[in-house]
């Protein structure tokens, strides 16, 4: 993935290059198959250099407890009861989505800090960060995580160092079960489906897939049991940029933008119209009556 | 001119507190215009780049809230709305195109002033508001985001209608001559004293 894959690039008003055609790739997380061991926690930490600091046990299974600036991915347990008197243990890798919309890269104000690749991978650019957090705000998964330490954004690059040379992200090479598959995305939609089907089969008659449309699709994508509840494991029903951030960063700023340019040409434009207001100091008696008398 | 045609318009206390606020005024909207749109993102070298505007930005900010908080409460009185300020309003056309004739008397400010006064009051209170909450990495983590998200379009709606205000201010001051030697010097003419500021003019001088 060279600069010729970058597709859309934050802060940034013209096209990006885009002659060159790549397959979209996608991860798939079969929740299913998950056993919750954590080996892509430990996967994602190895390969891409990273040791967060000791937490401390919060009395579930979830290790660290939540996303940081240095846990890219972490396994979420949840307890549900989805019938009555019937419990299950649900297992969510969470993690970066790779949205296909990204509201991390839409909210994001320094040009070229966060690229999306023709592939579908939503990268920070880290050297461009300038940690001011509105890819926080703009992200509807609460992913970004912004450093204590250097007070730069970060969050799962889908291994595209790894993908770039063809190689299938660690978390997914390290998985015992395959319960993270990696492929182009029609694919892992193909893939999926059948899953769907097979879980069916087994009774769990609202599995499906989750590939949100409101985002325009994701390139991380999970097989849920539950998918007509996918907020049972914290994800969000129909997820999408808020409102909020589409209309701060939509067509409001470019119009407030001309408008400002236009106050400030249409000052310019009075003075060599209008004129000043000047007053003639030669006139030393300005009579008091004669504003009154007009 | 001698000294005696001179009115004093604002002590060395009020200049001082004034170009304080300009100058952190300009060195906020130009950090904050670098981050408000792609096309400003240049003038985030005004302070060094785009990581040294995100750290210095919000300090510059508190730092004109607390100068402009002076402002404010000194002059808060001076700008009540009127009935002779509701007639002024009404031939504010008169006034654009320079046509002064018969407006009804000013005081120390005319009502366009004062609205600006007002506005500028509601915008700098909603961007410190604003701005604290989505202020990293000190303050916005203990916010939830749905806060920040308003906090964010409220923070640039405000800077929007304060920028565009102070472009009107500072046009002014440029338009209406005789007005920036108050600002610099303190003092004005008697004569545009008179023309500008009748009711202020009889009030300081008594004549």
């Amino acid at each position: 993935m060279s600069a010729l894959d970058i597709t859309a690039r934050s802060a940034t008003t013209t096209p990006s290059p885009g002659v060159r055609q790549t397959a979209e790739i996608a991860k798939l997380i079969d929740e299913s198959k998950c056993i919750g061991c954590k080996a892509c926690q430990v996967a994602c930490m190895n390969w891409n250099d990273l040791r967060d600091e000791i937490g401390t046990n919060v009395g579930v299974y979830d290790n660290p407890n939540d996303l940081t600036s240095n846990s890219w991915t972490v396994m979420r347990f949840f307890e549900v009861e989805t019938e009555p008197n019937h419990l299950e243990w649900l297992i969510r890798k969470d993690g970066c989505m790779h949205c296909d919309d990204p509201g991390c890269l839409t909210a994001c104000p320094a040009p070229g800090a966060i690229v999306k690749y023709s592939n579908g991978i939503v990268d920070f650019v880290s050297e461009n960060c300038i940690g001011c957090g509105y890819c926080v705000a703009g992200c509807p998964f609460d992913v970004p995580r912004i450093s204590k330490k250097d007070n730069k954004a970060y969050k799962c690059t889908l291994c595209s160092d790894r993908v770039a040379v063809g190689q299938a992200p660690a978390c997914a090479k390290a998985c015992p079960t395959g319960a993270i598959g990696f492929g182009t995305k029609t694919d892992m939609k193909g893939y999926a489906e059948k899953r769907v089907g097979e879980l069916k089969e087994r009774g769990f008659k609202d599995a499906g897939v989750y590939d949100p449309q409101g985002v325009g699709g994701t390139h991380v994508m999970y097989v849920l049991k539950h998918a007509d509840k996918p907020e049972l494991e914290g994800l969000p029903r129909n997820p999408e940029v808020s409102p909020m951030v589409s209309f701060w960063k939509g067509v409001t700023k470019p119009i407030a933008a001309a408008v400002m340019g236009l106050a400030v040409f249409g000052g310019f434009l009075h003075y060599v119209t209008v004129g000043p207001k000047e007053v003639d100091e030669a006139d030393k008696d300005r009579s008091d009556s004669e504003k009154e008398a007009v | 001119m001698s000294e005696s045609n001179m009115v004093q318009r604002y002590t060395p206390n009020e200049r001082g507190n004034h170009w304080i606020v300009a100058v952190c005024f300009v060195l906020a909207a130009c950090s904050g215009l670098a981050l408000f749109h792609p096309s400003f993102y240049f003038l985030s070298a005004v302070l060094g780049g785009g990581p040294w505007s995100r750290i210095l930005h919000p300090f510059v900010g508190v730092l004109m809230f607390a100068f402009f908080f002076v402002i404010m409460a000194r002059f808060w009185n001076l700008n009540r709305i009127n009935d002779a300020d509701r007639k002024w309003m009404q031939r504010v056309r008169d006034v654009i195109m320079n046509r002064d004739e018969g407006l009804p008397e000013v005081g120390k400010y005319n009502a366009a002033q004062k609205y600006l006064f007002w506005t500028i009051v509601v915008c700098l209170w909603l961007m410190l508001a604003t701005g604290l909450v989505m202020w990293r990495p000190y303050l916005a983590e203990q916010f939830p985001i749905w806060l920040i998200r308003i906090s964010v379009l409220v923070h640039a709606l405000a800077a929007f209608v304060l920028i565009t205000g102070i472009i009107v201010h500072i046009y002014s001051a440029i338009w209406v001559k005789g007005s920036l030697q108050a600002m610099v010097r303190g003092t004005v003419t008697a004569n545009w004293a008179k023309a500008h500021h009748r009711a202020w003019y009889r009030e300081v001088t008594g004549k």
